[in-house]
């Protein structure tokens, strides 16, 4: 080899450089992204779902299915939509086909024609991973195969679980299922990928609204967190104890 | 002969130290409690952090688009569809232009039909946004036959 | 969405975990599925078996119920037959079948399951032993038979009863009481272990916080005490079927009128209807429990009391109150109360108590994923026949039927080396 190993530590350095540069020249990590991609228990990634905001395009689920190489076609996915008209007598109509994927391009729900003068309420909720602080299908993965990041999030290692559908079981949340191509346990990663390098999800960076917003709660200049701190927030499902992490603004007793 | 009442005991403890070699050979060496964690929630294969953080990113954002494709990106942004990203319409960039070459035209009516369906929701955005009834406005026609999409102003049209 | 659009997406070919056989109905969420499915309802079933028949052989080794000692060696063996089996439903039921052994790899102690792995392998290592002390005289006798012999299947077996055998050739009094001994102190631990294994079970489900019908602390208890009900039915059927099977040999062999064909039949009664008092009091204790668990849900009639209801009341009536509480219990209860029992009836109570025990477990495991964590919509069950796939082979009737039949196959080849039925 003509090669000096001073020379192939150059290159390398030189390589390195050139290939990290366009990514770092172009943004600007704020220091709590900067902890984030460093694995800083600094940092505590929630989510803030505005109800009120959501139009049911469905772009969001469309944007994360593609992302995160989620089948598109069969009828799993790691984030729905739900729409919900609640009719004057009290009687509820629900539904998520498909997720919401291809959004709400009908008056009708179930096949049922709705009147629109008998609507008293009508709206949509968007769902995804709760992030637990006391995540149950973590507690319950008898082979470490899934586990909490220290920043917060919720992952599943595809190459370590025996796909025995325990935590799937164990989600109050329905947010679990197993992944057609790679046969394990499938969840929301908060785009974790995306969020360690600055960027924000794929779905809230498609949501042409702002339904969906992701910050750091540790960080108390975050926008997301100033909104959770002082404004009136909700989570879904608190009696289970799982200590969720994705706050709603805007939810209804119908909401379930 | 001495007491053979303890053999089945030597075959498990043999049993056990087996499982435990091949165990040493089968287990990634990172294996283990994250430094900060505890077991109930941080026990996995270290690495495995890694591996989804090298995950390809495929959404690039409408700041990447604008590099090349500047006056469809001044056009949109300064309409009324300012808020919605190119890739909602057009796909995934990934990494375009060298794979895949071009991005997707969809110009279906569906594309469209996600907001612009009327919903008579009395506590949703939904019933703000200018709607049609997809029955009765021009049925069969594509919206951008007559709408532009990156400029859809009405007083443009 | 067009509803043509769903139609065919419906009929893309990803194979989604449990679309295949679950129909939804109202509102569920989107990734809801019956995840799991007849082997799931297959595992704590066989796990029951497993116990049970331990139980049953402890009786005779424990408590020297010498009427038992046959029944004892044969229900020893029975339940190493069916020990593998109690894990195969849940290797079928792996989406990663080859990544199973991960749970004793890496097993992570806050799971179920986790301490499962440890407890079953414990209870395997008892059974083993247990029975190696009961047969290592007879390996030493075949050892000493087949020496020199020719032939290749004499020498295969020769080589075999050595390594079974441990080196362990004493059989002098002083030796062979040690062994009894031994047998009896595995015999007694193995009690509750083969309890807690069972009990186990019911933690895997009871402990599910998420699941209505299951997040419920008697759960372990309703589990072990249908496990000894249906093991020891087990047992008391296998049983039956080999005294028949013995008095006709005999009635062949020597005539009807036959004195030992009188004493057979005298003997089976009586073991049948001792037998049978214990059954029918973990019976009682087993209804006992889950008709306090079904009163107290209804009194207390938490947020998921509406739904729960309606799968009990209206969707599962017939599952739940019609073929397990009436068919599974109160039929075989009634059965085996009035007196005058014969080994008839006794029999056909005991299919019926088998029965009841699965379609408890089935009721408990496929009712638990009936309604959906919403509470405003269900899901139903059905059942692949047909396999058409992998897929739909082992998580369907066959797939459950292979299971079932193996053990009966095990205890076949297993009975060739350790024979239980003969060797006294
Ligand atoms: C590095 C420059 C570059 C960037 C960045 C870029 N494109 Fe392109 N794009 C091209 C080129 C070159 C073509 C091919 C033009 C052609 O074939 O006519 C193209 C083609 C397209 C086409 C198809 C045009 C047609 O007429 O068929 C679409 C749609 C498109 N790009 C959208 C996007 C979107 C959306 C983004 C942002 C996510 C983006 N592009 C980012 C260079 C770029
Ligand atoms: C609301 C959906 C929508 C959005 C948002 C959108 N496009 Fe388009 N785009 C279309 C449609 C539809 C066409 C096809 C227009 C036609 O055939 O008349 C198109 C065509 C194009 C083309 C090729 C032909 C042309 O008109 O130049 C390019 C390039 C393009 N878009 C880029 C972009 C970029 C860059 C953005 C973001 C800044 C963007 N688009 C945002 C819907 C959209
Ligand atoms: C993500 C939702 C979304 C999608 C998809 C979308 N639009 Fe829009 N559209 C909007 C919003 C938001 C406005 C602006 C409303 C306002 O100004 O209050 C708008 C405005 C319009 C207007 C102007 C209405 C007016 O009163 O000025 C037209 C026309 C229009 N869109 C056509 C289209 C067409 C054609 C497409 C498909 C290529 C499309 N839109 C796709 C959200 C959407
Ligand atoms: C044949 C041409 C044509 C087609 C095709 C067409 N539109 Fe329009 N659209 C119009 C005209 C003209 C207007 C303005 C007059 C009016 O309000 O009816 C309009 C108005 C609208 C408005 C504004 C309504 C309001 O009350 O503010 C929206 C939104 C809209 N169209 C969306 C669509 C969508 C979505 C499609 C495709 C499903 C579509 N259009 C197809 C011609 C068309």
């Amino acid at each position: 080899m003509s090669c000096s190993r001073r020379d192939l530590l150059k290159n390398t350095f030189k390589a390195t450089l050139a290939s990290t540069l366009p990514l770092s020249a172009f943004k600007m990590l704020s220091p709590a992204q900067v902890k984030a991609s460093v694995g800083d228990a600094n940092v505590r990634w929630v989510f803030l779902v505005d109800t009120q905001k959501c139009v049911g395009c469905g772009l969001c689920v469309k944007a994360c299915k593609n992302e995160n190489e989620v089948p598109y076609d069969p009828p799993i996915t790691r984030t729905w939509v739900e729409r919900y008209v609640l009719m004057k007598n009290g009687q509820s109509h629900i539904e998520s086909p498909f997720g919401g994927r291809d959004g709400y391009t009908d008056t009708s729900i179930h096949e049922n024609e709705i009147p629109a003068d008998q609507i008293a309420k009508g709206f949509f909720v968007s769902k995804l991973c709760n992030q637990c602080k006391k995540p149950a299908c973590v507690q319950v993965c008898p082979v470490g195969a899934t586990y909490q990041t220290l920043d917060g999030v919720v992952l599943v290692d595809r190459k370590w679980c025996i796909g025995c559908g325990y935590c799937i079981m164990a989600c109050p949340y329905g947010m679990r299922f197993f992944h057609p191509v790679h046969k394990v346990a499938e969840k929301c990663t908060f785009c974790y990928h995306r969020i360690i390098k600055g960027m924000k999800t794929a779905c809230v960076q498609n949501c042409p609204f702002e339904a969906r917003l992701i910050g750091n709660l540790k960080d108390p200049n975050d926008p997301v967190t100033k909104i959770i701190m002082n404004q009136r927030v909700s989570v879904l499902k608190d009696e289970y104890g799982t200590k969720p992490q994705v706050y709603y603004i805007g939810l209804d007793t119908n909401v379930r | 002969m001495k007491n053979h009442v303890l053999r089945p005991l030597f075959v498990v403890i043999i049993g056990v130290a087996l499982l435990l070699v091949v165990r040493h050979f089968m287990v990634p060496a990172d294996f283990g409690v994250q430094e900060g964690g505890n077991f109930t929630y941080n026990f996995h294969r270290l690495s495995n952090v890694e591996d989804w953080k090298n995950f390809k990113v495929k959404y690039r954002g409408r700041e990447y688009c604008q590099e090349c494709h500047e006056e469809n990106a001044a056009s949109i942004l300064d309409s009324p569809h300012e808020v919605i990203q190119c890739e909602n319409c057009h796909g995934p960039a990934i990494d375009h232009p060298d794979n895949p070459e071009t991005l997707a035209i969809d110009t279906s009516r569906a594309q469209c039909l996600r907001c612009h369906t009327y919903l008579p929701y009395p506590t949703s955005q939904r019933s703000e946004l200018p709607g049609i009834d997809p029955q009765d406005h021009n049925p069969g026609e594509n919206c951008v036959d007559c709408h532009n999409p990156h400029n859809p102003d009405l007083e443009n049209m | 969405m067009s509803v043509e659009n769903i139609v065919a997406q419906g009929g893309e070919h990803l194979a989604v975990h449990g679309l295949e056989w679950t129909t939804k109905e109202l509102f569920t969420y989107p990734n809801e599925f019956i995840y799991w499915s007849i082997q799931i309802v297959m595992y704590p079933y066989m796990t029951g078996l497993v116990a049970g028949a331990f139980v049953l052989s402890s009786l005779y080794h424990v408590f020297g119920q010498q009427d038992l000692k046959n029944m004892a060696r044969f229900s020893l063996v029975f339940s190493l037959a069916l020990l593998p089996v109690a894990m195969m439903p849940l290797q079928f039921h792996l989406q990663q079948p080859l990544r199973g052994i991960n749970v004793m790899f890496t097993p992570h102690f806050t799971s179920a399951i986790a301490a499962f792995g440890i407890v079953f392998s414990t209870y395997a290592v008892i059974v083993l032993s247990e029975i190696w002390f009961v047969y290592r005289q007879f390996f030493v006798d075949q050892v000493n038979t087949l020496k020199g012999k020719e032939g290749a299947k004499d020498r295969i077996m020769y080589y075999l009863y050595i390594v079974l055998t441990l080196g362990a050739f004493d059989t002098s009094d002083e030796a062979v009481a040690k062994d009894k001994k031994a047998v009896k102190i595995l015999a007694a631990i193995g009690i509750p272990i083969a309890c807690f294994l069972h009990g186990y079970a019911g933690f895997i489900f009871g402990s599910v916080k998420a699941n209505a019908l299951w997040m419920s602390p008697l759960m372990p208890v309703i589990f072990i005490m249908s496990a000894i009900v249906s093991g020891i039915a087990l047992c008391m059927l296998t049983y039956i079927i080999i005294m028949e099977w013995k008095k006709w040999s005999t009635i062949i062999a020597k005539g009807k009128g036959d004195e030992s064909v009188k004493m057979l039949a005298g003997a089976e009664l009586d073991v049948i209807t001792k037998t049978s008092r214990y059954l029918l009091g973990f019976l009682v204790a087993a209804i006992t429990l889950e008709l306090l668990d079904l009163i107290f849900r209804g009194y207390t009639a938490m947020k998921s009391w509406d739904i729960l209801r309606s799968v009990m009341y209206g969707k599962d009536f017939i599952n739940i109150f019609l073929l397990q509480y009436t068919l599974g219990n109160l039929v075989p209860f009634i059965m085996l109360l009035v007196p005058g029992l014969t080994i008839r009836r006794v029999f056909f109570a005991l299919i019926f108590v088998l029965f009841g025990v699965f379609m408890m477990r089935w009721n408990v495991v496929i009712g638990g994923q009936a309604f959906s964590l919403s509470f405003a919509g269900y899901m139903h069950y059905h059942l692949p026949i047909i396999p058409h796939s992998m897929e739909t082979f082992k998580e369907g009737l066959f797939g459950a039927m292979t299971v079932a039949a193996t053990p009966f196959v095990l205890f076949y080849f297993i009975n060739k080396v350790t024979p239980s039925l003969e060797y006294k």
